[in-house]
């Protein structure tokens, strides 16, 4: 099941750029919640800071709290923790090259050092059926590389990845930007049946996606969060000039 | 835009286009052209002298017909053995450091550096350097002296292009692997270095390519030997030693033999880098790159 979030005073920096200023938010659970905004608006690396993986980068600080159920992400775990719970799809497509469909969803349980062959075989299954996949490539699991894949397969191969691992979360930082109209519409679809057992964060660039798949919108600029509210409030009737200004196309 | 479209532009154009596609071509051949002389007349030159007792028997004295290399095929088999033993590990391993865990340190860069001068360092130079480091310690010359030599000069290609070939591996496939909550040393070991693997092994056939056919470092080393002898605290015999001792002395059956040692050395060369690219590579799917 998710589990919601709460982040509180969160500020990001990348060596002396504050890329994030005073970020306040409740993501409830088992919703989808769209992050929208002009490039550069600081979204992805507020999505990086939900799982930590801003710390990759040597440069990045972060103050403030975010808490996922009843656990401070920053005090009480540690990053390879919270990563095995907060599940994350890239804006390209990134299967591991050298292995196999199989390996690639198992890759998560088995560099855990998970080798049970049945239950393997079985969580496989279940994360490739529901990134719908499974179909699509179940008579060639262990002969075809994930990279032989096509851009929208290789992309949902991704959404079975991160699900293997049984996440609670999943970050996804536009997640259909890379991919043709099909693809896209395969995704959102997902995204629509997967809210039901994770609860879902998706930054997008596309305005009609996040008003299809989202509940809640959030709307950034320049590093802080104008507005959120629901999806329905925020693009028929937002509070906030700036963010009407977006939607309608004024500027961004 | 008509000067543009004129059918003399186009002309020119095209001109330029073959022009450029026949330097192209030129300068491929001149790169082919002085391995395919250098095989064939090998072959030309070797391939008589070719036969079962070169491959069987130890070198015969001077006078007496027939003899062959075949100590010299085996104690470059061991020489090349010791000398992947510590070339291979020790360079792969200090390839990973550089690239994924001391990217940017000041170690790093001296490691770097070190390596490239190591990769500069004349091959006579690293013979004599081995010869005051072992060979006068232990008192006599060995095989294993020879193998630690060509070791050594294995380390810094290795090593660079271990560390060459992780950059390459796309920043999106580390992201994902990390994603997963995958331990760094997990990751770098399971998923970057396997991603960059063909490039890696490449570099390592090179580099045990490259000593396979160095005489220098041998000659106070593993000095050569006209017996059998598969010890590490003997001398042992070589190929380029031998293709070297051969090639220099005044009888002409000694010549041939050392056109048809060097035949062999290429040839095996060839073989063993073909038998890792086939052992390597099968298990790896298709489709990868």
């Amino acid at each position: 099941m998710g589990v919601s979030i709460e982040v509180t005073n969160l500020n990001a920096w990348y060596g002396t750029n504050h890329t994030l200023q005073d970020i306040n938010l409740k993501i409830p659970a088992n919703h989808a919640t769209a992050l929208i905004g002009p490039s550069g608006c600081g979204k992805s690396t507020f999505v990086r800071c939900l799982n930590r993986m801003h710390e990759t980068n040597p440069v990045a600080r972060v103050t403030g709290s975010v808490r996922m159920g009843e656990m401070d992400i920053y005090a009480d775990t540690t990053p390879v923790e919270i990563r095995r719970r907060v599940g994350m799809v890239f804006q390209r497509p990134n299967p591991f090259p050298t292995m196999s469909i199989y390996d690639n969803v198992a890759a998560g349980l088995k560099l855990n050092g998970y080798s049970n062959r049945r239950a393997l075989d079985e969580i496989v299954e279940k994360s490739l059926r529901n990134s719908a996949l499974w179909d699509e490539v179940k008579d060639d699991l262990k002969k075809k590389s994930g990279a032989s894949l096509s851009g929208g397969q290789q992309q949902r191969l991704c959404i079975a990845r991160a699900l293997a691992v049984d996440p609670e979360v999943l970050l996804m930082d536009e997640p259909a930007s890379a991919l043709d109209p099909v693809s896209t519409s395969k995704i959102e679809d997902l995204i629509f049946q997967l809210k039901a057992q994770y609860t879902i964060v998706i930054v997008t660039h596309n305005m009609q996606q996040a008003a299809r798949v989202a509940e809640n919108t959030g709307f950034f600029l320049n590093g802080r969060m104008v507005e959120f509210d629901s999806t329905h409030k925020i693009f028929t009737n937002p509070s906030d000039k700036r963010t009407e200004d977006y939607i309608t196309g004024r500027f961004g | 835009m008509s000067t543009v479209r004129s059918p003399f532009r186009s002309q020119v154009r095209a001109l330029t286009d073959h022009a450029v596609t026949g330097l192209a071509v030129l300068a491929t051949l001149l790169v082919v052209t002085p391995l395919v002389a250098i095989f064939g007349y090998l072959i030309y030159k070797g391939a008589v002298s070719l036969n079962w007792a070169f491959f069987t028997q130890i070198p015969k004295p001077v006078g007496e017909a027939g003899g062959g290399m075949a100590n010299a095929i085996l104690g470059s088999g061991i020489l090349l053995g010791v000398a992947s033993l510590i070339g291979v590990p020790i360079g792969i391993g200090a390839g990973i450091f550089l690239a994924e865990f001391g990217r940017g340190t000041k170690l790093a860069n001296a490691v770097r550096f070190t390596a490239d001068v190591l990769n500069g360092v004349p091959s006579i130079v690293m013979g004599l350097a081995i010869y005051a480091l072992i060979v006068v310690p232990q008192g006599h010359f060995s095989a294993l002296s020879g193998g630690v030599a060509l070791g050594v000069m294995m380390i810094p290609t290795v090593c660079r292009t271990t560390e060459e070939m992780l950059l390459m591996v796309p920043h999106a496939v580390r992201e994902a692997a990390l994603g997963l909550g995958v331990p760094n040393w997990r990751s770098v070991l399971s998923i970057t270095v396997k991603t960059a693997s063909p490039g890696i092994i490449t570099g390592c056939m090179l580099a045990f390519a490259r000593v396979a056919g160095e005489t220098a470092p041998l000659l106070f080393t593993a000095l050569g030997n006209d017996f059998w002898s598969a010890s590490l605290n003997q001398p042992i015999a070589a190929l380029p030693l031998q293709i070297y001792v051969y090639a220099l002395s005044p009888y002409d059956d000694w010549h041939r033999l050392a056109w048809a040692g060097a035949l062999v050395l290429i040839l095996l060369i060839v073989l063993a880098v073909s038998l890792v690219r086939f052992v390597t590579s099968r298990g790896v799917l298709k489709g990868a790159s």
